[in-house]
């Protein structure tokens, strides 16, 4: 609680620089930058208010970036998304001197080619986290630990996958062996998929989906993210996050200022507070992904979800991160995805 | 002074039309031409992305075999609801209308029309809970079975059907309701009278003369069911993609308005198709 006082202080020594503004955040529902204790804590410190709005989808955050120019002043876009946002020029560069705790971020985020183009920063590494396996602890009395248990013929009809065609992909080119930034044999996924399908009880599609569906027990194993995990087991639902062998798809997801942004001052105190380890200690007890600050994510306590699975060099080796990919792409997977569950 | 008072009928006529079509325009006619001027674009445009005019996205349908058969399982699931409505229906209707008489026929209006005073993704999701397996149904039967039941029906065809029958029973009860009230009794009662057993009776005259009723009735559900995309996908899981369910993606989830809007076309045409083939075997019912 003192950390949050002299947070709060810190930022009210700066708040006098700048005018009361109310700045507008685009970013997923529940996702951090809107939990009330915090924006509450930042409205008190600064005298900014803060308003949200959400999307669905990272086409739909394109767009509103697109049609309302000045709406927003800080915005979520995930580092596989940031470069096609910066080619049609809608984002200004981030200026690190003006973020106080910028150099406790980890280089290697910071260094991350989704979120840098020709030498300037785009986005500020916020959160982090993977895309693996959880297992309902009913079910599993040993946590498995390759992929292929969502093959296994026990467990038929009782497995899911994301209905995402990027995802799909990268989860079948995880249990092919493939790069999952650079799949060769695109066919050898397809057939691998096509024999999981006959398997899968219903895709899911939110969090929300997620917790229903393993508590009724339609899930006996499924693909999810590891900070959805970390708020499930919170919640008290009976699963273990497994980081299979064949690896897991890491995602990184920072926060960027629109070029058309009037109140950039206030946006870049927002950023500084939300990459701020006195927010992400609070933000990690109600189930969070894991922070891109080291000083942070060195602050957690041992038994933290985020620290004892993710804070293993081991499993960290194992990930691989997402790369930015083109719409070429994203359109060969989505029509690949579209066929295969069209035959079901 | 003939020509006055036609003036006058005329201007009324306008003056109680205008409501209408001013609704029609505002409420279908707009809506419809912005969908298709985006069924014939690169991307929407919205701030400064480019577009041009294309017919891409109508041969997109062309190119691939997953659209057509898509098409084709929603066409057959719509065949299938609706006859299944019409066989439920039909009889209830005639129970309705025929049987039953003062407060009793009341009640059953009431419970007729009550799925439509629910939210539909309630009723959808209330079936989920009853059908899924060990969920209300199986358990029920397996209290009065004296085997263990295990029917498990989420997740299927079967489910998506009872789903979209329970969804639009309702239309087929109301409008052939409306058609049996309209035959005189006295008409049954002769051709009783003159010897006619039951299903004469039904052949050769109530059918004909509730055609009209049933026939609308069986439209209304068959059209909303071909595009339907909410219970397929609550209820179907892996089996749940649809033509409906298709062209739900292309908007929520992958923002391709162009492509959504041009297989909603297809969608319409396809529906009007089948609606203009099947007519002359409807105009026959209806005499």
């Amino acid at each position: 609680m003192t950390r949050l006082f002299t947070t709060a202080a810190a930022l009210a020594l700066i708040a006098p620089t700048l005018h009361a503004a109310e700045i507008r955040v685009l970013n997923w529902q529940g996702y951090g930058t809107d939990i009330e204790w915090a924006v509450k804590a930042f409205e008190e410190a600064t005298g900014n208010t803060v308003v949200h709005e959400y999307f669905n989808s990272e086409q739909e955050t394109l767009t509103k970036l697109r049609t309302n120019p000045g709406a927003y002043d800080v915005v979520l876009i995930n580092s596989s998304f940031t470069p096609q946002v910066v080619a049609e020029d809608l984002l200004a560069p981030i200026d690190p001197s003006k973020l106080e705790n910028f150099d406790d971020l980890d280089p290697a985020f910071v260094k991350n080619n989704g979120l840098n183009e020709d030498g300037a920063l785009y986005g500020v590494p916020w959160a982090w986290g993977l895309t693996a396996i959880a297992v309902s602890n009913n079910d599993f009395d040993t946590p498995p630990t390759s992929l292929e248990v969502l093959w296994n013929p026990d467990w038929a009809g009782r497995v899911s996958i994301r209905d995402d065609a990027v995802e799909a992909v990268q989860i079948g080119a995880l249990a092919t062996g493939q790069d999952i930034n650079d799949v060769q044999d695109l066919e050898a996924v397809r057939t691998k998929l096509a024999e999981l399908m006959p398997a899968i009880s219903t895709y899911w599609g939110s969090e929300n989906d997620w917790n229903q569906y393993m508590a009724s027990g339609e899930f006996a194993a499924a693909t999810y993210w590891s900070g959805s995990a970390s708020r499930s087991i919170g919640k008290g639902l009976d699963i273990t996050f497994v980081v299979p062998d064949e690896g897991a798809i890491g995602w990184l997801d920072g926060l960027s200022i629109p070029k058309s942004s009037e109140n950039k001052d206030a946006a870049y105190a927002f950023i500084d507070w939300m990459i701020d380890p006195e927010f992400y200690s609070g933000w990690d007890k109600e189930g969070a992904p894991a922070t891109a600050n080291t000083a942070a994510a060195k602050a957690l306590p041992d038994d933290s979800f985020n620290k004892a699975v993710l804070g293993d060099p081991e499993v960290v080796a194992r990930v691989q991160f997402m790369q930015p990919m083109t719409d070429d792409k994203r359109e060969e997977y989505l029509k690949l995805w579209q066929d295969l569950k069209a035959v079901q | 002074m003939a020509g006055g008072i036609a003036r006058t009928d005329r201007l009324r006529a306008i003056a109680l039309l205008s409501p209408a079509y001013l609704w029609l325009t505002v409420a279908v006619f707009l809506p419809l031409s912005a969908m298709a001027f985006f069924s014939i674009i690169t991307d929407v445009p919205f701030g400064d992305t480019e577009w041009h005019v294309t017919g891409e996205n109508y041969t997109a349908f062309l190119e691939s075999p997953t659209y057509a058969r898509l098409l084709l399982k929603s066409v057959l699931l719509g065949v299938k609801v609706t006859a299944l409505c019409v066989l439920i229906g039909f009889p209830c209707a005639w129970v309705l209308a025929k049987m039953i008489k003062g407060r009793a026929r009341e009640a059953l209006f009431l419970m007729v029309i009550l799925p439509f005073w629910s939210n539909s993704l309630v009723r959808i999701f209330s079936w989920a809970i009853v059908l899924r397996g060990n969920g209300v149904l199986d358990k029920t039967l397996s209290a009065i079975w004296p085997w263990p039941v295990k029917l498990n029906l989420l997740f299927t065809e079967s489910a998506i059907v009872i789903g979209l029958v329970h969804s639009y029973l309702p239309y087929v009860i109301l409008t052939a309701y409306l058609a049996l009230q309209a035959i005189d009794d006295s008409l049954i009662e002769a051709a009783r009278s003159l010897g006619a057993k039951w299903w004469t009776i039904l052949w050769r005259i109530v059918l004909p003369l509730s055609a009209p009723g049933l026939i609308a009735g069986a439209v209304l559900v068959f059209v909303p069911v071909v595009g339907s995309f909410m219970e397929p996908r609550i209820l179907g899981g892996r089996l749940g993609t649809y033509y409906g369910t298709v062209i739900e993606d292309q908007f929520v989830a992958v923002f391709n308005w162009p492509l959504g809007a041009a297989l909603s076309f297809i969608l319409l045409a396809v529906v009007l198709a089948i609606l203009a083939l099947a007519s002359p075997v409807l105009r026959k019912a209806r005499t």
